[in-house]
């Protein structure tokens, strides 16, 4: 959303190397590259994040002994780009036609010194809040599939976040719809 | 008979456990496994040449965390503030799946997640660690290493983390100011300013229902998911981690934050009773 662009490509179910491949699954790889500069540990452990949240997701016991390659390349980064990261790769999971559980969309809410809550900020504003939670939002029955802050927060406000973010995840579904629908309506 | 049936099918060995409410190694669902630790410089077990250092079992999980702290300028956009740089280690001696080598993305990601933990709880304030604006300022390498994996890596690593930061003394450092040069004087030494006590609680989900706490190195594998919540001494979230796993709705989060909120105080009446112990030095 807003300028923060995210370009996902997807590689799989391809056959798997020895050394990764499970006997009962689809092996899921994530890698993040940062616009500019090496990937660093920030990137591995959001790598991972996504990968945790794929791996929920698809059906990996369809494809057993393969491996699925998810590659993130950020062209630039406006705030919310985890959430960002997340959206993109629900969209080429859907477009591949991976076979998947349910959806997934990523949403950020920062929470402003003041109280308020701010949905998707930008950068300049997650720096002025007083802690930032991306959340991400399965789309059966609204559950949290991943959760990360940064900052501190009390608890109610952290519920109150997530609230707004599960009624946000309505309108990210919708657009998953659309634009699936664009695609395939030609 | 029943160790076949463990090797051999070990969710359902783990079912039928779950489905009385407890667990094989004789714990209920929200009890912790024993934690002891041991801080300081005179203790078994601890680092003699680290400025502070900490060792904690969780269980058979074994962290060991060393303090050091060095000198060096402060960064030029952010002239009042020193640096605490932790460093998560998962050698090949603690567990078979880990290899030797360039550290792997579970030491990597848990490094991060040292660090967010560090700068969200607002534990060490940067500023405290300058000395002279611009000029000198503490540098804390952490090095959290673990020595034993039996799963919770992350509740031990901060637990240790803590206790070895609150071991930390710090000489007086004072800037000659003909020379310009810097004069540490090791006799007399301050304690570290720790502003907060964060202290994480990890939770396992299995088959999307059930949550246990203080998941053993085999209870990660077959779980289908993990939580980790970090909370301070005021009731407030530090970090909600949830990478991935199975969903959960909000009042299952809630119940995993409350249950972190009653470890808080169990550990924190733990540290204080330790660090009580040690400081008629």
């Amino acid at each position: 959303p807003g300028d923060t662009s995210v370009l996902a490509g997807l590689y799989g179910p391809a056959e798997a190397k020895l050394s990764k491949e499970l006997p009962d699954r689809a092996a899921l790889e994530v890698l993040l590259r940062p616009k500019v500069g090496l990937p660093g540990v920030m990137e591995r452990s959001r790598e991972q994040l996504l990968r945790q949240t794929c791996e929920a997701v698809v059906l990996g016991v369809l494809h057993p002994r393969t491996a699925i390659t998810l590659v993130l390349q950020v062209l630039s980064d406006a705030g919310s780009l985890l959430s960002c990261c997340l959206n993109a790769a629900c969209m080429v999971l859907l477009d591949a036609g991976l076979p998947l559980a349910t959806l997934f969309c990523g949403i950020t809410c920062a929470l402003q010194p003041d109280g308020a809550i701010l949905l998707d900020p930008t950068a300049r504003q997650e720096q002025e809040a007083r802690a930032v939670l991306t959340f991400a939002i399965s789309s059966s029955e609204r559950k949290v599939l991943m959760a990360t802050t940064k900052g501190s927060c009390s608890v109610e406000e952290m519920q109150q976040c997530l609230a707004a973010a599960q009624r946000a995840a309505d309108t990210i579904f919708q657009f998953y719809r659309d634009s699936v629908h664009r695609r395939y309506s030609k | 008979l029943s160790i076949c049936f463990r090797t051999v099918e070990p969710l359902e060995y783990y079912r039928r456990f779950l489905k009385e409410n407890c667990r094989p190694d004789g714990r209920e669902l929200g009890e912790f496994r024993t934690t002891t630790v041991n801080i300081g410089n005179s203790a078994p077990g601890s680092i003699t040449t680290a400025d502070g250092s900490a060792l904690v079992k969780l269980g058979n999980t074994t962290v060991i965390c060393g303090v050091k702290a060095e000198l060096a300028a402060p960064a030029v956009d952010s002239s009042n503030k020193g640096y605490i740089v932790p460093n998560v280690e998962l050698p090949s001696l603690c567990a078979e799946r880990f290899r030797s080598g360039p550290p792997g993305e579970e030491a990597q990601a848990a490094s991060q997640f040292i660090a967010d933990v560090i700068e969200n709880s607002q534990m060490i304030v940067k500023e405290d660690l300058c000395i002279a604006n611009g000029k000198l300022a503490w540098v804390l390498y952490c090095d959290i290493i673990c020595l034993d994996y039996d799963g919770n890596l992350l509740d031990a690593s901060v637990f240790a983390l803590l206790a070895a930061l609150k071991n930390v003394q710090l000489p007086s450092v004072t800037i000659n100011e003909e020379t310009g040069l810097s004069e540490v004087n090791l006799k007399q030494k301050t304690p570290l300013i720790i502003r907060k006590h964060p202290v994480a609680t990890s939770f396992a989900i299995f088959d999307d229902t059930l949550l246990i706490v203080d998941p053993t190195a085999e209870e990660e594998d077959l779980a289908t998911g993990t939580v980790t919540i970090v909370t301070d001494e005021e009731g407030r979230l530090c970090s909600v981690h949830k990478p991935g796993g199975s969903p959960l709705t909000g009042a299952k989060l809630q119940d995993c934050i409350t249950r972190a909120i009653t470890r808080h105080k169990e550990v924190k009446k733990l540290i204080d009773k330790v660090i009580k112990s040690i400081t008629p030095k």
